[in-house]
């Protein structure tokens, strides 16, 4: 990705096409877009990526995470019902600053430990959080659901935090 | 600036998941420009989102990578965001087309005033104006009320809510909001359901102005 975004490397996209458009598609038409719809739209949200590289930050995200955001912002345009407000940007210091290797290491730990964690989750919960995020379950019925291990998060929003604070002071 | 009252997790993750109607997204996306835990947090739900989309992978068409390829014109370039002036912040100010000067205000008597942000189904979403010191007449809800203040301070039976404080409020609270003195307050105000006033006057007077 980072090929990509600082190299327009089309061979990098080519694999970074191979591995997430599939993903995208299948997320998709699991949020219920029909699949020739879907498969449009996977082709779009990978041109968005293209488009849009300059904003990914692997400190910040990892590339399924930044890819996840688009596809579920494709979904919402393409449901036309309503628009979707976006927090206020950060200025993290431009685009030329070296990415701390250290912060680069750490978010992938996180990131990894967050899959295993998902993974490692009794089946239904699993099913659970995964139609949470396919947009079946609303946020009264997501409040309503004891059942939630969100405390598997809660070492990514503290490493979040601290980056935050540091990228900020 | 210190925040003491946060939004929920099922409000962030439903907001990571794409699924809330539009007026809560305006306050979640609010809350989070004003606070950086709640960003953190944010951040967080969609890296379970990604986590999720990592999973399951459906076959793509065998010439779909060439005409993704042939598409792909030249990226974006970098722009650095603007720093805010004013006292909206940004995911407001794009509703209202500026800040606090551009709000169409509505009077709804005392020195209240309302002013009703397009939003699409599901859930409404107004700017409310408090002189300070004034009470907005005593409520309860049947569905969700999110209050989020911008400007001043309000307090009710609950607690005190200041700059980038968020209430939820639900169906079993009744609360009476009254401004802080010293300065008016401005609050972003959205609910999935009308709001039930107390009084018979309110009452009478809701839908005419759309509470």
């Amino acid at each position: 990705m980072v090929a990509v975004r600082d190299r327009q490397d089309k061979t990098a996209f080519a694999a970074l096409f191979r591995h997430f458009a599939p993903r995208v598609k299948g997320f998709l038409m699991k949020s219920g877009t029909e699949a020739s719809i879907a498969e449009d739209c996977a082709q779009d949200v990978m041109a968005t990526l293209w488009q849009k590289a300059h904003l990914f930050d692997p400190t910040r995200a990892s590339v399924a995470t930044w890819v996840f955001t688009i596809a579920r912002n494709r979904r919402i345009d393409v449901a036309r019902k309503a628009k979707r407000p976006e927090p206020e940007a950060l200025d993290w210091g431009g685009d030329d600053h070296e990415p701390d290797q250290a912060d680069l290491y750490e978010t992938a730990q996180e990131t990894a430990r967050l899959t295993a964690a998902l993974s490692d989750l009794p089946e239904n919960q699993r099913v659970l959080i995964a139609r949470a995020f396919y947009g079946e379950i609303s946020h009264s019925d997501i409040a309503a659901e004891t059942g939630l291990p969100l405390g598997t998060i809660k070492s990514r929003i503290r490493l979040a935090l601290d980056r935050l604070r540091t990228k900020m002071s | 600036m210190t925040i003491k009252h946060h939004l929920s997790d099922p409000l962030l993750m439903g907001y990571a998941a794409g699924n809330l109607p539009e007026a809560f997204s305006l306050v979640v996306a609010t809350h989070v420009s004003m606070c950086d835990e709640c960003r953190a947090r944010l951040g967080a739900f969609e890296a379970v989102g990604g986590a999720v989309l990592d999973g399951d992978a459906v076959d793509m068409s065998d010439a779909s990578l060439e005409a993704c390829l042939a598409r792909l014109g030249a990226p974006e370039t970098a722009v650095a965001p603007k720093a805010r002036r004013g006292v909206l912040p940004g995911p407001i100010a794009e509703y209202v087309g500026g800040d606090i000067e551009n709000v169409k205000w509505k009077p709804l008597g005392m020195g209240v005033r309302q002013a009703i942000l397009p939003t699409g189904k599901g859930a409404s979403a107004r700017l409310l104006y408090i002189p300070a010191g004034q009470a907005v007449p005593d409520h309860g809800h049947r569905g969700l009320e999110l209050t989020l203040v911008l400007q001043g301070a309000f307090k009710d039976e609950k607690d005190r809510f200041g700059r980038g404080d968020v209430e939820i409020a639900d169906e079993t609270d009744m609360h009476t909001p009254v401004a802080d003195d010293g300065m008016d307050c401005i609050c972003l105000a959205a609910t999935d359901a009308p709001l039930r006033f107390r009084g018979l006057m309110p009452r009478l007077l809701q839908p005419i102005f759309r509470i």
